[in-house]
């Protein structure tokens, strides 16, 4: 067995073990490990702790790799696995953790930063007078205020900036025998009348957030007070209007009244996310048909692509064909224009009215028809163009159709590389046992094609299996399933539904949720995708024995 | 069919064939004729009622050339560069690992593919969330590879090169026999010597394929680039195309049309020079078993 002798590397020959060799690895190790620590370090000091943590784990790996013998078939991969590890791997696992939280809108701050938020709260007191006010306007139309307390001391007090008392603020203009000025700066006093006619004013609040002011009467401002306080102790937040009581649960704070605070917090909430998605009937009603469609979507749209990029490979693999550059060059062409923008052609062809598809059905059906009705037995047909935006079937075909259009020169371009690998000599054995084209096809050609494709088919299903893009802009998933409770289509997969309830259905965006859901869809098709790996290890073994 | 000669055979062969040629290019170009309809079409619909526009123009392209602040031949530029840079990189990544994968038996090797094979399998939708949040890290850190940087974003795209490609590579190299490298091998050749010098070459339809297969990939990309990079001067061909959708009433299909087209080209061109290479490049017999 040829398999056996390669078990392990040879390490008395090549690069692997001379001298010099280990002497370069160590210092290129150095130099690798000094940047990670540097990289690490700056990003516990930035407070990322799970970037640091995961680029110190990364960086082990590469020093095992590269100081143990063992790993050396891994040394030919270092590279791709601490990218695949950086980019790829550590985005799921932060996902992944998502989904046992309720991060989303009202939920996306920790909780210092939402108490934080709360306590930066204000409102208006009711009793006591504070200051009486004139206003002022310049020709924006912005306001300043001019305050005066009950011992008769002057502040001016400007959107957004600290009261500033008489004795500090500049551009004051003369003032009057109450002590107030004429005008400030560029600023014009407002007469009462003014004052009446812009209501505006009052809604404005005057100095910074913290020590707000504003107009209570129209003789009135008053300075507005804290509204909520946080007891470390209790870990509760009160308000100090009220008196209510708010306590912190799952990432909201809620009174006993269940009352909720608009800022809420990221918490764990534990496999909430998938009890909800599960027992909840909104999200199950139309799951089954979803899931049908999903599946039945993914192995069409496969089948369909293999079978026409391989029969393109095959029909034109003949050198001396003349023309044959042309042609493949020509039906290269779907792959050449990004997909963003060929779907919404797509879409505009298959229009139910406006689309050159059933305008042209239009024009061939009626002659048909009129052939069929002088046929006794089959003058029942009668063809019609089909609404392909308002009938789930002719959604699901026209969907299809665009995906096959969309896909086949991906298993064109692949298969006519995976042809030429294929020895010519064990044809030339065939042609001498008399064996046909069929039989050569199917009996050499195609078994030693799926040794280096069969892993992308299980790699296209996948991809198929959410393939969101095309489902999204084709058609949004519609034409709509009547009386289901949520929304949802006949072309609608998982992911697109998914996408529907977690960020489009007016609760903003959910993504503990829709982590939640993707980890469903992973699990189904990580477990489809291992059920093929079987079969990939036959096309292996395949592969071994030529 | 025995009456047939053998030319006869050949001619009808070569009939039926281009029949079918015919059939399959008018499905695959009829939505193209559309496209190119939209980018001569002045009036910015896209796919509108007829086929050929009533008032046939250039008014498309010279808009797509000369607009202030929308520099279109600076996104075709970043596009071709970031798709080159990221399909080497990724061609060798994926070569050097399919390698491994092929030639050693190593513990972990079968769970490491299956490994590979699920990372491709998760739906990224959610991840790419993650994906923006980890930049925005890197950019205090290190801001060549921040936010906005095209180093930043051929490293994210590169996350991807250890993906399904090293299943197809490594499919090729099991179909060629080891007793290719055992004969080297005897002979006193390093596994490095081997990969260079005995399999490389042999790979080469399929090096061309992947890479092909690479930069188109990374050529249609919109989400990352999308999330990634802020400013209209870095942004790739297809991002900056999308701002001539933008906008509720001021879509501007014509200019768009336009810009896909004239992006087509580079993929076209690349493929028209390589096509030799892919089919029928390879002496026939190098491959013996």
């Amino acid at each position: 067995m040829t398999a056996q002798s390669l078990t392990k590397p040879d390490r008395m020959s090549g690069t692997n073990g001379t001298l010099s060799a280990i002497m370069l690895r160590l210092v290129l190790l150095l130099a690798i490990d000094a940047f990670a620590i540097w990289f690490a370090l700056g990003a516990f000091g930035e407070g990322f702790f799970a970037l640091g943590i995961a680029i110190t784990l990364v960086t082990a790996v590469v020093n095992y790799i590269i100081l143990v013998n063992d790993m050396y078939p891994l040394r030919w991969m270092v590279m791709g696995l601490v990218l695949m590890l950086m980019f790829s791997i550590y985005p799921i696992i932060l996902t992944l953790i998502v989904a046992f939280t309720n991060y989303g809108d009202g939920h996306l701050l920790t909780k210092p930063q939402s108490i934080e938020q709360i306590v930066k709260a204000r409102y208006l007191p009711e009793g006591g007078a504070a200051f009486s006010w004139t206003g002022f306007i310049n020709e924006a139309d912005e306001y300043v205020l001019f305050l005066q307390n009950e011992a008769g001391e002057g502040f001016v007090a400007y959107p957004g900036q600290a009261l500033i008392g008489v004795a500090d603020a500049s551009d004051l203009g003369e003032l009057d025998d109450d002590g107030i000025p004429a005008g400030i700066g560029e600023y014009k006093r407002l007469n009462a009348l003014q004052v009446a006619a812009n209501k505006d004013i009052t809604n404005i609040q005057f100095g910074t957030e913290l020590d707000g002011v504003k107009i209570r009467t129209p003789k009135e401002a008053a300075q507005l007070e804290q509204k909520y306080e946080y007891d470390a102790e209790r870990d509760i937040l009160l308000d100090l209007e009220t008196g209510t009581e708010f306590f912190p649960r799952e990432g909201t704070w809620v009174s006993n009244g269940s009352e909720e605070l608009t800022f809420g917090f990221q918490a764990n909430v534990g496999l909430d996310n998938f009890t909800r998605f599960f027992t909840s009937p909104a999200f199950r009603g139309p799951l089954l048909r979803i899931v049908a469609w999903n599946f039945a979507f993914a192995f069409l749209s496969v089948f369909m692509t293999f079978a026409l990029g391989l029969a393109i490979a095959y029909i034109f693999n003949d050198p001396s064909l003349p023309g044959r550059k042309v042609i493949q060059s020509l039906l290269l062409i779907p792959y050449t224009i990004p997909g963003l923008i060929t779907i919404r052609i797509w879409k505009g062809m298959f229009n139910d009215e406006v689309g050159v598809i059933n305008r042209s059905l239009d024009a061939i059906f009626p002659p048909i028809n009129e052939f069929f009705a002088q046929i006794p037995l089959l003058d029942w047909i009668e063809l019609t163009a089909p609404g392909w935006t308002v009938n789930g079937w002719a959604a699901k075909a026209a969907i299809l159709i665009v995906n096959l259009w969309l896909g086949y020169p991906y298993f064109m371009l692949i298969c006519s590389g995976a042809l030429q690998a294929i020895p010519k000599d064990l044809y030339a054995a065939a042609e001498v046992d008399g064996a046909n084209g069929w039989q050569r096809f199917w009996n050499i050609t195609l078994p030693l094609l799926l040794v280096a494709v069969g892993p992308l088919l299980v790699a296209s299903f996948t991809f198929n299996f959410n393939n969101f893009n095309l489902i999204f802009l084709f058609i949004e998933g519609g034409p709509p399933i009547a009386g289901a409770t949520t929304r949802a289509g006949h072309t609608d997969i998982l992911i697109s539904y998914v996408y529907n309830l977690a960020f489009a259905a007016g609760r903003g965006k959910e993504y503990g949720l829709g982590a939640a859901i993707t980890i469903v869809i992973f699990a189904i098709v990580a477990v489809i995708t291992l059920m093929q790996f079987r079969y990939t290890q036959m096309w292996e073994e395949v592969g071994e024995n030529v | 069919m025995s009456r047939l000669t053998m030319k006869q055979r050949r001619i009808w062969g070569y009939v039926i064939r281009w029949l079918i040629a015919l059939i399959l290019i008018a499905f695959s170009l009829f939505p193209v004729l559309w496209i190119a309809s939209s980018a001569f079409n002045p009036s910015n619909t896209l796919a509108s009622a007829t086929l050929i526009p009533n008032n046939l123009g250039m008014g498309n392209f010279h808009k797509l050339f000369n607009t202030p602040g929308r520099p279109f031949g600076r996104w075709l530029w970043n596009s071709i560069k970031i798709s080159g840079i990221t399909t080497i990189l990724s061609v060798s990544i994926t070569t050097l690992a399919a390698y491994a994968f092929s030639r050693f038996r190593f513990s972990g090797r079968v769970n490491m593919l299956k490994g590979i094979l699920l990372v491709q399998v998760f739906p990224a939708l959610l991840a790419i969330i993650a994906v923006f949040t980890l930049v925005t890290q890197f950019e205090s850190i290190i801001p060549a590879i921040g936010l906005d940087t095209h180093a930043g974003l051929i490293l994210v795209y590169l996350g991807g090169a250890m993906g399904v490609n090293v299943w197809l590579m490594k499919g090729f190299f099991d179909t060629i026999p080891r007793a290719i490298d055992e004969s080297a091998m005897v002979d006193g050749a390093t596994h490095w010597q081997i990969f260079t010098l005995l399999l490389l070459p042999l790979m080469r339809p399929m090096l061309i394929v992947v890479g092909i297969l690479s930069f188109i990939g990374t050529y249609g990309d919109f989400i990352l680039a999308r999330i990634l990079l802020k400013s209209a001067d870095q942004y790739p061909l297809m991002v900056g195309l999308f701002l001539y959708t933008a906008g509720q009433f001021s879509q501007q299909w014509g200019a768009f049309a336009a810009g896909a087209l004239i992006g087509a080209a580079p993929i076209m061109i690349v493929y028209l020079l390589l096509q030799d290479q892919i089919v029928g490049g390879l002496t026939q017999g190098s491959v013996k078993g």
